[in-house]
């Protein structure tokens, strides 16, 4: 956020807010301790305001559960910050001192009435306008989002719209009030950290800033590219087009993970080469022509991980790889030397000293602080620092320090799968608590709950189709068909149909979703499809 | 909240039955027509959990409707209150009156505890089981159960009966017909004065709830006063008279309204503590159902007293006619502008609200009252915070007991000796059994003499199950608060003829608080059974005097509340008195 | 009320902060008190009464855990009467339920002399088996003292689940859920949370309690490391409890910030993707 590659709180922090809006996630089944601080802040007084298609189980604690259509966050962010203007309540002496752009976010918000809002998202109007007042006029907030608000094709258009919200009332930058992606792998934030991204260097320094760029080269002694590479998106469409022929993937199964997965599977057949790194022979795997085994991070190396609340944490071997398996560090440092690069035989902490010699936001982060301190927030830019509990804080400056926050207006952009009469139910999917991603790993244990896949519908919706609980229904969509059995689930509201994705080798949900994805992030819309529900004989 | 819902649906009747309470369900959320908006938008959170005081009323109108709690009826409940499955479980299993295991038309509780076991309840319990079966069995239509001690010892033996979807009623001098009978109720209440009658002077008034007959004979004028003097003045009032709380532990009572008074707080509340379970004590009971509107004035005047502005009247759920009169008195002093938004035009708030408890003798602990208020397992709180600084719904909070309420309103009327009278309760084997109002200093052997016995008792039990035994000389002890007078407690006197077998009177009380013990702190939940398992080898010929001793101090060096602090004493006393076992 | 506050803690002088328990002063003047429901990540239940101590002017002992120490507040923990009290609390657990794994009690018992056996013997009642009616913990209701950090833990002070409950009451009184339905027909969501804070091991997961009816449990020869949970993004601490090479447990810290001791289903009981194939699992 403005520049800065994570979430602006501490988990801490919920638990001291006097406002908590919950946008686009689930998190009591997707973030659970998480959740138990934002179930602390209830308990201390918080009201809570939840935004999510699904009545969820997060959502079921909420004082307000507004139940927007797929795909229309925008239209509800902007009718927000609309009412926030018109009714005055907007932080003027912030916007002044520490934003620029309102009067173009003013004016790009100003079509979205309440009522027009209320047509486009289903939302009352009256509840939008609670919605505005309450987060205007709490003395803090915390907006937390995930992937309700970012797997869309629109994504990065839907967090700059809540952004916006944030900048229109100062809710960002003060201890409680702040803006708050919750990730949703237990890395990715890490990722980040490391530069696994297009554009980003370590330390979330940009590839195109030349003084960073050669700093890199200088330690690394060799050129760096400039231009951004490619996203996973952007990858998929060179692999169709024939520019990406070789890909090594490593603990990652786009094969299941990908939107409109057969789609997917042809790109990856079609490459010349393909190299999988995992800790287990994946669908992703069986398409490898070389197949890496790697030791699991969390419990068979060495090395530090980054949390939502950019908390570098240690992770320790419990356990040595199991086989053949090798710690990833021992494979790409093999892999170098084979492709005639010697970098030696480093241990966990030298890579990662190496990381906070160049990665000034880690670089106070020494493995004996973090062990001493049970991890530390970044920034921390020195063996002093304590780290960073909340970011921004220099936006409440007089004058503020460093650039100041942009508005940026977003416009309306309904979902690319359009609902018709062939196609009249919005299927959206999601996790369920004791299941994680495509089941690689949380399908080895034997969970009491594991309901399976299963093609969820409203009451209503099943009564309709003549379909109940239980019985077989085939889901179709533009891209493919599964077929799965039907659970009847009061959260959902006639047109609104839900699918988790943790098991392809059951239900394949992801043969259904669209792979339309952000330009910016290069995520995929999971969140809307177009399908019909028939009954399966 | 994330509430999973039992699978079962409840009924049409039990549907019917909890909105009786609540009102129908709103919106699709909490159990309605699931509405095209309800799609959209909810709400929640915060004021649907704030609805958790009204699962007692809602388990009460099941059990007096259905007769019973079926897991599909608490699903309702817990979908109309946004309250936990496992919660409302833990609620209902908590109480005796209450039933989630069976769902029975009639459910008959026969007392059997130290009154009328000696007064004919032993027979009526072989009687029953001939007729229906064995305790807790059904014969389709009834079943029945023991009881603790129904507060009816004044016509023993007694019996509580459930009628589901009739009502609830209470047999006093039962016998098998007058169980199957309907309501027949309509004793004479037993009672008389030594010296000037004050609490009890209204007694025989012809129709209780008519407010105007107690407007005519002083009636409303304390509170009255109270509203011209102002709260200092009245708690001042209070003070100098000496008041102390009359159900058991004797605490000051002005002392304790101002310091709810001086509690910086925006809210308060006054709680009518009504809950009156203790063993052979049934003066608060004659005090609601003869005297009502002295318990709603009381309660007013501590009301503006205190700063509150809602009173609760927590009132025990087998004195089912002191729970009616009550509310009928209420609803007449509303009427006539007693309570309301602006009580007697004084621009005082004051409203009343009347709750029902549901068959737990912990409950008339201050603060497991609160608990069971709240909704919540009748658990009692650790003191401190003591409850006039963190009381109900975690507000300052003044309890006082039924008759501490009355008594305060004569005070405050200024009505002759009424600082300086006293409520006892006379029964076991003795002629008249009643109530005896009695100026401070009366002794036991005076309060025997005006109930009338032929013969001397063998044992007098002082203060309830929670009191003691008394040695004979204890008889001419004059009566008040501290030595040489014994303990208070809830002014009960009942005397053992010679007749009486002592092993089983002392092994009863033993059981009672074995039942009911809540079960939260170790000392009391075990401490209560181990005592009655020793007293029984103790009985039977042990020498078990010093392991009794033990368990003793522990109860009450080390349980939480009074309850298990008080669960030796009457055995002690016994034991101390050669009343049990070998000794003799 | 600001400032610091001494107490006298066996008649030794203790500083302690505004706000700190009786508990919290004892400890700080290197006084043992035992304890059993309490946990510091928990509200104090006050059920069990074994940490009670004598204060001065109190009628009563009086439970260090809960109780705010004031200043001057004259503090015994050695006196007859205290040791008499525990004692007793003690046996009556001892004659109540299975304390075999609950070493903290078995050494507390000897340290006060407690003696269960003067209260008659056994008298032949059936004891309840352990329940188990899933794969990831077991209950064991014979072990189960009811100290309450189940529920608590389960309910407002860490899960807010609510799937389980002090039912009935009295000696009756149990843990339970909703009309004692088995676990995976209750709201339970088996994030272990409940496990976590059982002092005497009525709440097991099933791989201890498989191994230690298989006689292969063994504590001493295991390792415990910290890491980071692999699902999520949250960043939970995990300790991995290790024996002969193999994942046996995982718990969370109690003393970390982030999980306070908590877990989610899948970071207390999904690690057996971990070698996985290779040792036959």
């Amino acid at each position: 956020m403005f520049g800065a590659g994570g979430g602006t709180s501490s988990y801490e922090e919920i638990e001291h807010t006097d406002l908590i809006v919950l946008w686009g996630s689930n998190a009591r089944a997707a973030h659970p301790i998480f959740f138990h601080h934002l179930l602390k802040g209830i308990d201390n007084g918080a009201r809570m305001i939840a935004i999510d298609p699904r009545r969820t189980e997060s959502a079921a604690w909420a004082d307000l559960w507004l139940g927007l259509d797929v795909g229309t966050d925008i239209a509800l962010a902007n009718a927000v910050g609309r009412e926030i203007i018109a009714a005055g309540l907007t932080d003027d002496e912030f916007i002044a001192r520490a934003t620029t752009g309102f009067d173009a976010y003013a004016e790009s918000v100003e079509p979205y009435t309440l009522d027009h809002a209320a047509d486009l998202t289903g939302v009352p109007a009256e509840a939008i306008r609670e919605l505005a007042h309450a987060y205007a006029k709490a003395p803090t907030a915390q907006l937390c989002w995930t992937l309700g608000i970012t797997e869309h094709h629109n994504a990065s258009d839907n967090v700059f719209a809540l952004i916006d919200l944030a900048l229109l009332t100062g809710h960002v930058g003060r201890y409680g009030s702040g803006l708050v992606p919750i990730r949703g792998q237990n890395n990715v934030q890490g990722g980040g950290d490391m530069g696994a991204l297009p554009n980003k260097l370590p330390g979330f320094q940009d590839v195109a800033d030349d003084g960073a760029r050669r700093r890199f080269e200088d330690a690394w002694g060799c050129a760096v590219p400039a231009e951004p590479g490619w996203h996973l998106s952007q990858m998929f469409e060179a692999m169709e087009r024939g520019d990406l022929r070789a890909l090594y993937v490593i603990g990652e199964n786009p094969a299941q993970s990908e939107a409109d997965g057969t789609r997917a599977r042809r790109a990856l057949d079609g490459l010349d080469h393909l190299v999988v790194q995992d800790i287990f022979f994946t669908a992703t795997a069986e398409l490898a022509d070389v197949v890496l085994p790697a030791g699991a991070a969390w419990a068979e190396s060495e090395g530090t991980v980054t949390s939502s609340e950019r908390r570098v944490q240690r992770v320790r071997r419990v356990v040595p790889p199991p086989g053949n398996a090798r710690d990833d560090i021992d494979i790409l440092v093999d892999l170098a030397r084979r492709l005639g690069h010697d970098w030696g035989q480093p241990t966990a902490e030298e890579v990662w000293d190496e990381l906070r010699s160049l990665s000034p936001i880690h670089a106070g982060m020494s493995y004996r602080r973090l062990e001493e301190l049970g991890g530390i927030q970044w920034p921390c830019r020195d063996e002093e620092d304590p780290g960073s509990r909340f970011l921004h804080g220099r936006l409440w400056e007089d004058p503020p320090r460093g650039p100041k926050a942009p508005f940026t207006p977003v416009e309306h952009d309904p979902p690319k799968d359009e609902l018709t009469d062939d196609y009249p139910i919005r299927l959206t999917t999601g996790r369920h608590l004791d299941s994680y991603n495509t089941g690689v790993q949380s399908g080895r244990y034997r969970s009491p709950r594991r309901t399976g896949g299963t093609i969820d519908l409203s009451p209503e919706d099943a009564a309709s189709m003549g379909l109940a609980a239980g019985e077989r229904a085939r889901v179709i969509s533009r891209r493919g068909s599964v077929v799965a059995p039907v659970r009847i689930d009061r959260s959902l509201r006639p047109g609104l149909a839900f699918m988790a994705f943790h098991y392809p080798e059951d239900v394949d949900t992801n043969r259904l979703t669209l792979d339309e994805w952000d330009p910016k992030s290069g995520t995929a819309e999971f969140k809307a499809t177009a399908v019909r529900i028939e009954r399966e004989p | 909240m994330d509430i999973r819902l039992p699978m079962a649906a409840a009924t049409v009747d039990e549907r019917r039955a909890v909105d009786r309470i609540l009102g129908p369900p709103t919106t699709g959320w909490e159990g309605g027509e699931r509405r095209r908006v309800d799609g959209h938008v909810a709400t929640g959170g915060h004021a649907a959990r704030a609805r958790r005081h009204l699962l007692l009323p809602v388990l009460h109108a099941l059990q007096d409707d259905i007769g019973g709690i079926s897991d599909g009826a608490l699903g309702y409940v817990c979908e109309r209150l946004t309250i936990p499955p496992a919660e409302a479980y833990g609620v209902a299993t908590f109480y005796g009156l209450l039933s989630v295991s069976e769902v029975s038309p009639t459910v008959i509780h026969l007392c059997d505890d130290i009154v009328c076991r000696t007064s004919g309840a032993k027979e009526l319990f072989t009687a029953l089981a001939d007729a229906i079966g064995p305790e807790g069995s059904s014969d389709g239509t009834r079943t029945w159960h023991r009881s603790n001690c129904l507060g009816q010892c004044d016509a023993a033996p007694a019996a509580f009966v459930q009628e589901a979807g009739v009502g609830r009623r209470v047999v006093v001098r039962a016998d098998l017909d007058r169980l199957a009978a309907g309501p027949i109720d309509g004793r004479d209440p037993a009672y008389a004065a030594i010296g000037d009658a004050v609490l009890t002077a209204r007694f025989g008034a012809p129709d209780p709830a008519d407010l105007d007959a107690y407007r005519a004979v002083g009636g409303y004028r304390g509170l009255r006063r109270a509203l011209e003097v102002g709260p200092d003045a009245v708690i001042a009032i209070v003070e100098a008279a000496g008041l102390r709380g009359r159900g058991g532990a004797a605490f000051p009572t002005g002392r304790k309204w101002r310091a709810v008074a001086d509690e910086e707080a925006t809210e308060r509340y006054v709680v009518c503590n009504a809950d009156e379970s203790e063993p052979g004590t049934f003066k608060d009971r004659m005090l609601m159902e003869r005297d009502p509107f002295s318990v709603v004035e009381g309660l007013t005047i501590a009301g503006h007293a205190t700063g509150a502005t809602k009173g609760f009247i927590y009132v025990r759920g087998e004195y089912p006619d002191a729970e009616d009169r009550l509310r009928a008195a209420i609803a007449a002093a509303e009427a006539a502008g007693y309570l309301g938004d602006d009580v007697l035009g004084s621009g005082f708030p004051f409203r009343i609200e009347v709750r029902r408890g549901a068959g737990a003798y912990i409950c008339g602990e201050e603060t497991a009252l609160f608990e069971s208020i709240e909704g919540r397992r009748g658990e009692p709180r650790a003191k401190p915070p003591y409850p006039t600084t963190v009381g109900l719904f975690g507000r300052p909070t003044a309890v006082n007991n039924v008759e501490t309420l009355a008594a305060a309103v004569a005070i405050v009327a200024e009505v002759p000796g009424a600082a300086d009278t006293k409520l006892f309760c006379v029964s076991g084997d003795v002629d008249a059994a009643g109530v005896v109002e009695a100026p401070f200093g009366v002794t036991v052997r005076e309060l025997l003499t005006v109930a009338g016995s032929s013969h001397p008792p063998q044992a007098v039990l002082f203060g309830g199950a929670a009191g003691r035994f008394l040695a004979p000389a204890e008889w001419d002890v004059p009566l008040g608060y501290g030595p040489p007078s014994p303990p208070m407690g809830s002014g009960a006197v009942v005397a053992f003829g010679p007749g009486v077998d002592m092993d089983d009177i002392v092994q009863r009380i033993a059981e009672f608080f074995r039942d009911e013990s809540c079960g939260q702190c170790v000392p009391c939940r075990e401490g209560t059974v181990r005592q009655d398992e020793t007293l029984r080898r103790l009985v039977a010929g042990a020498d078990e005097r010093g392991l009794l001793d033990e368990i003793a101090q522990v109860m009450r060096d080390a349980s939480i509340c009074g309850l298990g602090q008080t669960a030796a004493e009457a055995v002690s006393s016994a034991i101390a008195l050669g009343l049990v076992g070998g000794a003799r | 009320m600001t400032g610091r506050r001494t107490v006298e803690v066996d008649g030794t002088a203790v500083a302690i902060e505004p706000g700190a328990t009786i508990l919290d002063a004892c400890r700080a003047g290197g006084v043992d008190v035992p304890t059993l429901c309490y946990l510091e990540t928990l509200t104090p239940a006050n059920a069990c009464r074994l940490c009670s101590v004598e204060v001065e002017g109190s009628r009563t002992l009086v439970p260090a855990c809960s109780r705010i120490a004031e200043d001057g507040m004259v503090i015994r923990t050695a006196t007859d009467r205290v040791r008499h009290a525990r004692r007793m609390i003690l046996e009556f657990l001892a004659v109540a339920v299975d304390l075999t794994t609950a070493p903290e009690l078995l050494e507390a018992m000897a340290v006060y002399g407690a003696d269960p056996s003067r209260y008659g013997t056994d008298d032949g009642s059936p004891r309840p088996d352990a329940v188990v009616d899933n794969d990831l913990y077991v209950r064991d209701l014979d072990k189960c003292v009811l100290c309450y950090r189940c529920v608590e833990a389960c309910g407002d002070d860490a899960q807010h689940t609510y799937a389980i409950t002090i039912a009935d009451r009295g000696a009756a009184a149990r843990v339970a859920t909703e009309f004692d339905v088995a676990l995976p027909d209750s709201a339970c969501v088996f994030c272990g949370n409940c496990v976590a804070v059982c002092p005497t091991g009525a709440l097991m997961v099933k791989t201890e309690f498989d191994m230690r009816v298989a006689g292969t449990w063994h504590e001493e020869a295991q390792t415990v490391t910290r890491t980071v949970c692999g699902y999520c993004g949250v960043g939970c601490n995990l300790d991995v409890h290790v024996q002969d090479g193999a994942i046996v447990k995982v718990t969370s810290p109690f003393d970390h910030d982030v999980t306070a001791g908590n877990l989610c289903i899948k970071g207390r009981f999904g690690w057996t993707h971990v070698r996985a194939g290779v040792d036959g699992a």
